[in-house]
């Protein structure tokens, strides 16, 4: 089943005091998000990410197109008590205790009083915050806050989770623990819809991600099938204190490591490094193909449709020429 | 959502206004008015010329007064507006619940918050009435209405802030419900005026003294102060008047609330 259909959404700021100017702040958006998938939502600071998730969750209103969440139109009051929210930097009432909030964010939700309280201590030891239950949200940190924006998303246990930017100000162990929240939701079969900055993160969480620049959808993908695409091209890393002077004539871009070397060479060229290799009694470590990273289909993306474009052509043409030499 | 959720939503968001307020140490203005009101009494009591109980009531009254509009104008303005600003509004809107319970929960948190801060004063205003006079005097229950009419300033006072803090901002949200407050303590003057000029100028004064609101009808304390009573008549028509004018201030920030975008 469809979690999220996103129709044509689009947003247009305007802006000024006297004489209003439209800002474009997201092109008509088409995505579909399967239910039970972990889908990032990857680009630049200021590309559209966050202006997407208000639209979702009802903060802005769209300039045209529209949305369903789990079947429903997303206007639909009662389609909010199966999704959780964590905004960017949240801010949550510093007058109360991560307990009272978390009480208070159930009640809203429609949580039922009885076993809500069980809920909220459940929460507040999952997201390690039990000991400093009671104090008050004022002397917290950024990411003990951070850690009371996640347990109230998942409080009502939703269905669908919505996280704006969540490994945004943790340290390296914060950030490790997130990615284990995201992997134990997955593995309780909820969706999860996160934007990011930080490609690692969801080359190791997603399913798909889809690339957004200057408020337009660049590309969508499988991390598996962009990570899995091999390059023609293949990597030899072996013993030597200096590159052979043979490999270098293969082509090969060479890089020396203390008492090791690494070659990217052409993969047609394998046969012939080996040989290189062997002749000069050289002790092979490894050869493996070079993959894509989700780094350079993001910068692939991210690079003007200009630039885009001649590179698709130039692509284009060298496949017809192969086509010309192999006589297809 | 049923009708027992909305409810339960408007109430728990009302209740956290209140639980804001007095942890923000709203309620310490009482201190001020309790030095205040005894000061007063310990002077009046020492000079004694048969007027303490007139003093008392007026003076009193007065503060319970200034001191709520004042509250009401500081916090009405930033009900809505803080919300926003510190984004603590993200994560209640994207809960099942509707701007509209949003916007009437708080405005019932505060007029919570009014209430309980005029009842206690009202018990420092009697406190000091029996230290000065002695004993309660019969007359002393209409105080008691003249209460019940600045609650009801209250009530318009919030809902005009909040009117103003969903479209301006905190500054001249406080800049406008503060000048409303003023001219509307002058309604009775402005209707006045209206009756004796011609023309143009008749029209304007009509049309202000009649949008504004009317807070010099809601204030008896200079009446209550001399012992007079207040026609049962004016206590159903201010009721009536008040719970209109704050519905009709409310219903405007709705409707201004429900179109914002929360950038």
């Amino acid at each position: 089943m469809t979690a999220i259909e996103i129709l044509d959404l689009e947003k247009t700021y305007f802006v000024g005091f006297w004489r209003k100017r439209p800002k474009l702040a997201l092109r008509p958006l088409r995505l579909t998000i399967e239910e039970g998938e972990v889908f990032g939502f990857l680009g630049p600071n200021g590309a559209g990410k966050t202006t997407t998730l208000k639209l979702l969750m009802g903060l802005v209103f769209p300039t045209a197109g529209t949305a369903r969440i789990l079947g429903a139109d997303m206007n639909d009051p009662r389609v909010k008590s199966q999704i959780g929210f964590l905004p960017e930097q949240p801010y949550f009432y510093d007058h109360l205790s991560a307990r009272e909030l978390l009480n208070y964010y159930g009640q809203l939700s429609g949580m039922p009083a009885k076993g809500r309280s069980a809920r909220v201590e459940q929460m507040l030891t999952r997201v390690g915050l039990s000991d400093s239950a009671g104090m008050q949200l004022r002397k917290f940190s950024k990411g003990m806050l951070q850690r009371v924006g996640l347990a109230q998303a998942i409080l009502h246990d939703p269905k669908l989770v919505f996280l704006d930017e969540p490994m945004s100000g943790l340290d390296p162990m914060g950030r490790r623990e997130v990615r284990d929240l995201i992997q134990q939701l997955r593995s309780e079969g909820k969706t999860v819809f996160f934007s990011t900055h930080i490609l690692s993160d969801a080359e190791a969480l997603c399913d798909r991600v889809g690339i957004i620049h200057q408020g337009e959808l660049r590309g969508v993908g499988a991390v598996a099938e962009l990570t899995s695409e091999t390059q023609g091209k293949v990597e030899i890393i072996f013993c030597a204190a200096r590159v052979p002077a043979a490999l270098t004539s293969l082509g090969a871009e060479a890089r020396v490591s203390g008492d090791m070397v690494s070659a990217v060479l052409p993969e047609e060229r394998q046969d012939a490094a080996l040989e290189v290799l062997r002749r000069e009694r050289l002790k092979l470590i490894s050869l493996t193909p070079v993959r894509s990273s989700l780094e350079e289909y993001y910068i692939q993306k991210l690079r003007p449709a200009q630039d885009r474009n001649t590179e698709d052509r130039d692509a284009e043409g060298r496949e017809k020429e192969s086509r010309k030499g192999a006589g297809v | 959502m049923n009708s027992g959720g909305m409810n339960s939503r408007i109430g728990c968001i009302a209740f956290n206004t209140f639980r804001e307020a007095v942890r923000d140490r709203v309620l310490y203005n009482l201190i001020a008015f309790a030095l205040l009101l005894s000061g007063a009494a310990i002077l009046v009591g020492q000079i004694s010329i048969d007027i303490e109980r007139l003093v008392v009531v007026n003076l009193g009254l007065t503060a319970v007064s200034l001191f709520g509009v004042v509250i009401a104008i500081f916090i009405g303005i930033g009900l809505v507006s803080k919300e926003i600003d510190k984004r603590t509004l993200y994560t209640v809107l994207s809960r099942p619940v509707r701007r509209w319970e949003f916007v009437v929960g708080k405005f019932f948190g505060l007029t919570g918050t009014l209430v309980v801060n005029t009842f206690l004063m009202a018990i420092g205003v009697f406190l000091a009435l029996l230290y000065v006079a002695h004993k309660f005097e019969k007359t002393d229950g209409w105080v008691l209405v003249a209460l019940y009419f600045i609650v009801l300033q209250f009530l318009i006072v919030c809902a005009l802030a909040l009117f103003f803090s969903s479209f301006s901002t905190p500054l001249m949200s406080a800049v406008f419900t503060f000048a409303l407050f003023v001219i509307g303590s002058l309604a009775e003057d402005l209707r006045g005026l209206a009756r004796i000029t011609h023309g143009i100028g008749a029209w304007i004064a009509t049309a202000v003294a009649y949008v504004v609101p009317n807070f010099s009808a809601l204030n008896v304390i200079s009446q209550v102060a001399h012992g007079d009573a207040v026609p049962g008549r004016l206590i159903l028509y201010n009721s009536l008047y008040a719970l209109l004018y704050s519905a009709m201030a409310i219903s405007g920030a709705v409707l201004i609330f429900q179109r914002r975008n929360l950038k």
